[in-house]
């Protein structure tokens, strides 16, 4: 441009000087990063290699199928694992439709008031409650009010209250990558909203909802502090009734009363123990852990990229 | 002020727009409009943006009823039955059954390209697979895209071009059988070559239903409509005959419009 008084070469020099200081701060940012990256990655696979070779001289089919017991080489995970399982088909049950309904009514049909503003910014604070709060809340409302006994069914109910503001604002946040364009197009057809919801919204979302769901579990299977302070026991040496029976109707729910112990509390338990043995089974539970959330991880990210991969805006 | 009834390209009003009146909240988005939609022709809202002409459109199918706080005044009387389609007491649903509508962006769903077509029959409750069937292939032939999909119906819908995508878009809203189809700037995402097939459609379509299309296009509007509304913040200011207006407008500023003045 004619108006600048630089001499066009100048100008030239000036630019590609400018452009390598530019870039400059670029690369100190990216190595930086890198750093912060590395540090969490490197400090985590650390931990988690520890904990293997420390238990992997326990992780053997013995081990999955034993009860707790007073000896150390011969206490296995059973009734923990068991636990673990029931307790969290309970919670799935409940924070599962419960969380996507809450989650469907908030974001599609309440009105946009006061009330409404205060629930939801609640919804998302109750996610950042710390968990032990949820385990004093069930101890007097299930426990004591409702007296559900300190069984699987408590539990369950815990940890659905404890995961249901992670599912809720998953969910909410899924509902709202759904495009206005594609909702008109629905609506343009004479949908009603129940029927633009189940057949458009829901299904285009549920890759989303899936991921937090199963982050939800995730966060779930870890806890302890909830379900000792609800009273699990820390040495069960049975299972919980079958739900199967040979007696017609062929299904019980005695199961959901059964006194109970899950994993991270078992783990807890050998840990605290003086014997130096036990410690070695508290790694080998840790590791059937982090095994069971890494795998429930996977699920999620490989649901959300099938699903995903069919839609496109 | 606008010249409603002209006189030279006389027909049968398929609706009849009474003194409507539209309003976001507090402001007033149309400003008493009255005119008719002639049946079997097509009409075009030209106007620079911001004048009002989508929200006028989306008046006929109540999609202002999505979003809390619009209000409608006034009346668009549909015929033969006289019903008055912003009216309360109409269900918007009932609305968008009788008048379908085409996006300005190629919208289908993240379905096959079959029950994209079908969608509109299902949500009426259609459940018969034949009847679908039959539905789906007379929509396709159409809206010209029979030919070209007719072998990958169970494809996804993404996976057509986009001028596919938007004549596929006008099959889903032809499925239902309209009285009248609203066309909001539907070809400014796409390419000449397909905007071109898309206004050839256009043209054929009016043999039987009757349109209603918003374009910012003076030459698209030019070339596919038979009746044209100028409309400038909020008020129609002039209505008539597309041929008529285009070579002899009466408003100052419909002139200056149409040659590029502004807008």
């Amino acid at each position: 441009m004619p108006h600048n008084k630089i001499p066009d070469t100048l100008k030239a020099t000036q630019i590609r000087a400018l452009i390598r200081r530019l870039k400059f701060n670029d690369y100190v940012f990216s190595l930086v990063g890198l750093v912060c990256m590395m540090l969490g990655v490197i400090t985590l696979l650390a931990l988690f290699t520890d904990l293997l070779l420390d238990g992997m001289a326990r992780l053997n089919y013995e081990f999955f199928s034993s009860f707790p017991s007073r000896r150390a080489e011969h206490a296995g995970i059973l009734s923990a694992l068991v636990g673990t399982v029931l307790v969290m088909l309970v919670t799935a049950l409940v924070a599962i439709p419960m969380g996507i309904a809450a989650a469907i009514y908030l974001e599609e049909y309440a009105p946009s008031n006061l009330l409404t503003s205060i629930i939801e910014i609640n919804v998302s604070n109750l996610a950042g409650v710390p968990s032990i709060i949820y385990g004093l809340l069930a101890l007097g409302l299930f426990v004591y009010q409702l007296d559900l006994g300190q069984s699987i069914l408590t539990a369950g109910l815990t940890l659905a209250l404890l995961i249901l503001p992670v599912v809720i604002v998953a969910t909410r946040e899924s509902l709202r990558t759904i495009p206005r364009e594609i909702r008109e197009a629905a609506y343009a057809l004479g949908a009603t909203r129940w029927q633009m919801i189940s057949d458009h919204v829901l299904p285009y979302s549920k890759g989303g909802i899936l991921t937090g769901v199963i982050i939800g579990m995730a966060r779930a299977i870890g806890e302890t502090a909830p379900i000792i302070t609800i009273g699990a026991l820390t040495f069960i040496a049975f299972l919980p009734p079958s739900p199967l029976t040979h007696e017609a109707p062929y299904v019980s729910f005695e199961w959901l009363f059964a006194p109970f112990t899950v994993l991270p509390i078992q783990m807890f338990n050998w840990v605290s123990r003086p014997e130096e043995a036990f410690l070695i089974n508290a790694a080998a539970a840790g590791v059937v852990i982090i095994v069971m959330t890494l795998a429930m991880n996977a699920v999620a990210i490989s649901l959300r990229y099938r699903i995903r991969k069919n839609i496109k805006w | 002020m606008p010249t409603a009834n002209d006189p030279e390209k006389s027909s049968t009003p398929k609706a009849e727009v009474k003194d409507l009146s539209f309003f976001y909240g507090k402001v007033q988005a149309l400003k008493n409009i009255t005119m008719p939609i002639a049946e079997k022709h097509v009409t075009a809202l030209i106007g620079p943006s911001g004048c009002g002409k989508s929200t006028f459109l989306r008046c006929f199918n109540r999609m202002h009823d999505l979003y809390p706080g619009n209000r409608y005044e006034g009346e668009i009387i549909l015929h033969p039955d006289n019903t008055n389609i912003i009216s309360r007491q109409v269900d918007p649903m009932e609305v968008r059954m009788r008048i379908s509508m085409v996006f300005q962006k190629p919208n289908p769903f993240p379905k096959s390209i079959y029950e994209n077509v079908a969608y509109g029959l299902r949500v009426r409750g259609m459940r018969s697979k034949q009847e679908i069937d039959g539905k789906v292939e007379e929509a396709l032939r159409g809206a010209a895209l029979w030919s070209e999909v007719k072998d990958r119906l169970k494809n996804l819908a993404f996976n057509l071009s986009g001028g596919q995508q938007q004549r596929l878009c006008i099959a889903r809203a032809l499925a239902i059988d309209p009285e009248i189809v609203l066309f909001d700037e539907p070809t400014s995402a796409l390419d000449p070559i397909a905007t071109g097939s898309i206004e050839e459609l256009i043209s054929e379509l009016k043999e039987k239903v009757t349109i209603l299309i918003v374009t910012h296009n003076m030459q698209q509007a030019a070339r596919v409509s038979d009746h044209t509304a100028f409309m400038y913040m909020g008020d129609l200011i002039e209505f008539g005959d597309t041929d008529r207006m285009f070579i002899n407008p009466t408003n100052k500023r419909t002139e200056d419009y149409i040659t590029g003045r502004f807008g």
